[in-house]
């Protein structure tokens, strides 16, 4: 199980900035001045992105730990934190 | 207290309901806004000024899910530097404060910008407000519950969303009973009214809150001179909690915000607009199941108690994962509108209208039709005939196909489609039910309230939030398949069971007096 939980480190490390690279492209692609969906609003677009990288940058944070094998052991009480 | 010597019964009793009355008068403020977000709009977002429509696609967008976790840091850090009680407390009355002040603002032609820019600023305060108030109020019931009986004592506070919503539609649809249209809509009209009630609701949640003490636990760190200076530093700079903040987020809440939205808010949005299904319809459909499933919260928040948190919420996310596309596929089967054709529907009532135009005239037609199983549906055609100049119809130009509108399912499948909706809103329930006592009993004291409260409103506000604005995205990018907006919560529930499954442990840690 250990080392299934490094080896899936490896798959949330690369999956956040596979998340950025998707939300940059889908807001390029359907932000529309013109449009009236609440998809072609680039001011969503800008607060989507603003708030989505750090969660993925946070993505990539939890797989690099779980890659370290800091999730092997998970704490038992409040004095191991 | 620790844990051996719990509080009274009478006195947890006391503690659930000024935590959950609390929390169930937040979430009231938050839908009112929701529900009434039309006629708002036209109050005070007038169309076609463009800072207008920026500072309403703000308003109805950001309390909703930037402003949340904003909220979860800054109330968190005060509930684990000052306290629970005084901390909710002030997040309960910056909230129903500034709905009550939204049903004060005049309208967009009474004081013109002033009146956009006001909405924003009390629509922040709420979201900010309502970030706050769940770590509280859950924190404060977890310290006061026996070990024992924590999941089912906290699984209180997750009724209190499905509450609000209740409470909304009542008072909303009380007023509206009352009154015309046009008095409901006025500028200082019945859709204040659900704004203004909140202030009397707030009181009585006030002088309820007040009259509690502090939580023991925290009470006794206090006193030890145990709290933290600096919770934030200690919640996500301590590298040991900031990866359970992390598993928190990734493993289970992530998925629950998904779960929730889909169950409580999409499948509505999916029977009214993708089946075409009738408003009443679908709203009492949603309301039996919500209602017939909310007990469900205490039984799950009873299990977790039992045979831990950890399954029973990976569970309901990976039956989410594997129900929802059936689910959905028959709601779309089941009000397939070429399916309708097919059966030779009784034409119950027809209503002819002719619209002249420069040139000729608009025909619209309007006819109600019935099946022979007793579904019912309205049929909207629209033609231009234009006339030459010798007075005959020249051509015709068939503007639309016939679109199928109101549709009313016959009551076997009002029942399927309540049962369905049910399931979905049980796994709700099943995710729902045991977080808050899972999530205290993963923090420390000194740092819970700020450390359980922002995964759970990223969980729930961003994850969550989501939902509709992604389905949109994937609805837009692959029109062919009208379900392709569920791949989002599958897809995030999946990854969220996968890691939860996993990483997170099953065991259940009794002591949150540490």
């Amino acid at each position: 199980m250990n080392t299934l939980k490094k080896l899936l480190g490896i798959i949330w490390l690369l999956l956040g900035p596979v998340v950025i690279y998707f939300l940059v492209q889908g807001a390029i692609t359907h932000i529309d001045p013109a449009g009236k969906k609440d998809i072609n609003n680039p001011v969503i677009w800008i607060i989507i992105i603003t708030i989505f990288t750090p969660i993925a940058v946070g993505l990539m944070i939890f797989g690099y730990y779980a890659v370290k094998g800091e999730y092997q052991h998970l704490p038992e009480n409040s004095n191991e934190l | 207290m620790n844990q051996t010597t719990a509080a009274p019964a009478s006195i947890i009793r006391q503690v659930i309901v000024a935590s959950s009355v609390g929390t169930m008068i937040e979430w009231y403020d938050f839908y009112i806004f929701g529900m009434l977000a039309k006629t708002i709009s036209t109050q005070f977002f007038p169309e076609g000024n463009a800072t207008a429509a920026l500072l309403s696609t703000l308003a109805i967008f950001a309390a909703g899910f930037i402003v949340r976790p904003f909220g979860a840091l800054v109330f968190g850090r005060l509930g684990d530097m000052i306290g629970r009680k005084y901390t909710f407390l002030l997040t309960l009355i910056l909230m129903g404060g500034s709905t009550f002040l939204i049903g004060l603002v005049p309208n967009y032609k009474s004081i013109g910008m002033a009146a956009p820019l006001l909405v924003l600023a009390l629509r922040l305060i709420q979201g900010l407000a309502l970030g706050g108030e769940y770590g509280g109020a859950a924190t404060y019931v977890a310290e006061y519950s026996p070990a024992n009986k924590r999941g089912y004592y906290t699984s209180w506070i997750q009724t209190t969303a499905t509450l609000g919503l209740f409470v909304a539609l009542g008072v909303i649809m009380l007023v509206k009973l009352n009154m015309t249209d046009e008095q409901f809509n006025a500028p200082w009209g019945g859709w204040r009214y659900p704004f203004w009630v909140s202030i009397f609701l707030v009181i009585v949640s006030i002088y309820i809150r007040m009259k509690m003490e502090e939580s023991p636990i925290f009470t006794k760190l206090k006193k030890e001179g145990k709290t933290s200076s600096n919770p934030l530093k200690e919640s996500f700079r301590n590298k040991a909690n900031f990866k359970m903040v992390l598993l928190a987020l990734f493993g289970a809440v992530m998925g629950q915000g998904v779960i929730w939205y889909t169950g409580q808010f999409y499948a509505q949005s999916f029977l009214e607009t993708k089946c075409g299904l009738e408003f009443e319809q679908s709203r009492t459909i949603m309301l039996w199941a919500i209602a017939f499933a909310t007990p469900f919260f205490l039984f799950f928040g009873w299990l977790s108690d039992r045979i831990g948190r950890k399954w029973i919420m990976l569970t309901g996310m990976f039956l989410g994962v594997v129900l929802y596309y059936p689910i959905f596929s028959t709601f779309l089967k089941d009000t397939d509108s070429k399916e309708w054709y097919k059966t030779e529907s009784k034409l119950i009532q027809e209503d002819r209208k002719i619209t002249p135009i420069e040139g000729g005239s608009i025909f619209h037609r309007t006819a109600h039709f019935e099946t022979p199983d007793g579904s019912k549906y309205t049929q909207v055609f629209t033609d231009t005939v234009l006339i030459n100049n010798a007075g005959a119809p020249r051509r015709y130009f068939e503007l639309s196909n016939p679109v199928l509108t109101n549709k009313k399912v016959n009551t076997t499948t009002y029942f399927k489609f309540t049962f369905l909706v049910w399931i979905m809103i049980v796994l709700v329930t099943m995710v729902y039910g045991p977080i808050a006592a899972f999530l205290v009993e993963m923090f420390p004291t000194k740092i819970r309230y700020t450390s359980m409260s922002l995964p759970y409103h990223i969980g729930n506000g961003v994850f969550g939030g989501l939902v509709p604005f992604i389905g949109l995205l994937l609805t837009t990018t692959f029109p062919q398949n009208p379900l392709v907006g569920l791949y989002y919560p599958i897809g995030i529930a999946a990854l969220c069971f996968v890691i939860g499954s996993i990483y997170l442990s099953n065991k259940i840690d009794k002591d949150v007096t540490d």
